[in-house]
């Protein structure tokens, strides 16, 4: 009974809000001719990265500040508790050899695309937080390929805890340089160059890399939280 | 171009019908996934690949992947303590 009150009354309020909303597939967009002519003078081919990085720079900063936030919370609700300890399951089956080959062929290649679509963010579709998910859900094939030692080997959970709030600090120092030297936060200050160049649009590429090498940590961090309750944490209770 | 939008939505609508009537939590992190490729293609037949670059990676590979963990520690953990 509740529960119709409750879906009547947020059906209305969409409604009321739909019937608002411009016609769908028109031609006509107010904010796509602000924001097409704002990235064209600040020479950023990709508009989308130009309003993420430039004119809207500091919702992405709150986005960046929420993702840290989650992913601390991630690393504080599932640390080894006092009556768990970490063991290597070692008698985990082997992959099939064809998922083992995949996997291997195409780590080097997954990694190269996250580059590539961290350092184009401001030329194509894609930026920082794509790629950076791209890199660490790559890395992650080599859980796939079944040797998740050498998972471990290459991923210290440490480093990628350190590397995330660098990358936030990144972009938060290269916010306050524009303040220091711009006189507001995250505005736009180094030489945009020519559109279309990989050196361009100002400062979108340094704020596209650091929320790439933040992106890439923290959900490496993130998934290797999951991945090692799954795995590696067991009671330490042995029953017999 | 009308066509293809119709398609794809009609094809999100089923798909995510399928994930709510999907009763395992395990199957229902693969048909997830599925919904997370064609939601995708929705955004990509919109015209926002940018966002559609975003869904596939969050939508079609991270979230499920995340939901499939939790729900294989959180059954092993049900079977130790049955034990």
């Amino acid at each position: 009974m509740l529960f119709f009150a409750g879906a009547a009354g947020v059906s209305l309020l969409l409604w009321m809000g739909f019937a608002e909303l411009p016609a769908f597939g028109q031609d006509h967009h107010l904010y796509r001719d602000l924001a097409v002519r704002e990235a064209f003078t600040h020479a950023t081919a990709n508009v989308v990265a130009s309003v993420n990085f430039d004119l809207r720079a500091l919702d992405t900063f709150g986005e960046e500040t929420i993702l840290v936030a989650s992913v601390t919370g991630v690393m504080a609700l599932l640390r080894p508790a006092v009556e768990e300890r970490e063991y290597r399951d070692s008698d985990r089956r082997a992959a099939l050899d064809s998922t083992r080959f995949v996997g291997y062929l195409l780590l080097p290649v997954t990694l190269a695309v996250g580059l590539d679509v961290v350092l184009h963010g401001h030329l194509t579709p894609g930026g920082g937080f794509q790629g950076g998910v791209v890199l660490a859900a790559g890395l992650h094939l080599l859980y796939v390929t079944g040797s998740f030692r050498a998972l471990d080997r290459l991923r210290p959970v440490n480093v990628f805890d350190i590397g995330e709030a660098l990358g936030a600090a990144a972009f938060a120092g290269i916010g306050i340089a524009g303040l220091l030297t711009g006189g507001a936060f995250l505005v736009n200050l180094l030489p945009t160059g020519t559109r279309g160049q990989l050196l361009s649009s100002g400062s979108v590429p340094l704020l596209n890399a650091a929320v790439g090498v933040a992106v890439a940590c923290g959900m490496t961090v993130l998934l290797a939280q999951f991945l090692a309750q799954e795995i590696t944490v067991a009671p330490r209770q042995e029953r017999s | 171009m009308t066509l293809l939008v119709l398609v794809s939505v009609t094809l999100v609508g089923l798909t995510g019908t399928m994930v709510a009537l999907t009763a395992d939590p395990q199957r229902q992190a693969i048909v997830l996934a599925v919904f997370g490729l064609v939601l995708t293609i929705l955004f990509m037949v919109l015209q926002a690949p940018d966002v559609a670059l975003s869904q596939l990676l969050i939508g079609g590979v991270v979230v499920p992947l995340m939901v499939m963990l939790t729900v294989r520690t959180v059954q092993r953990r049900h079977r130790e303590i049955g034990r």
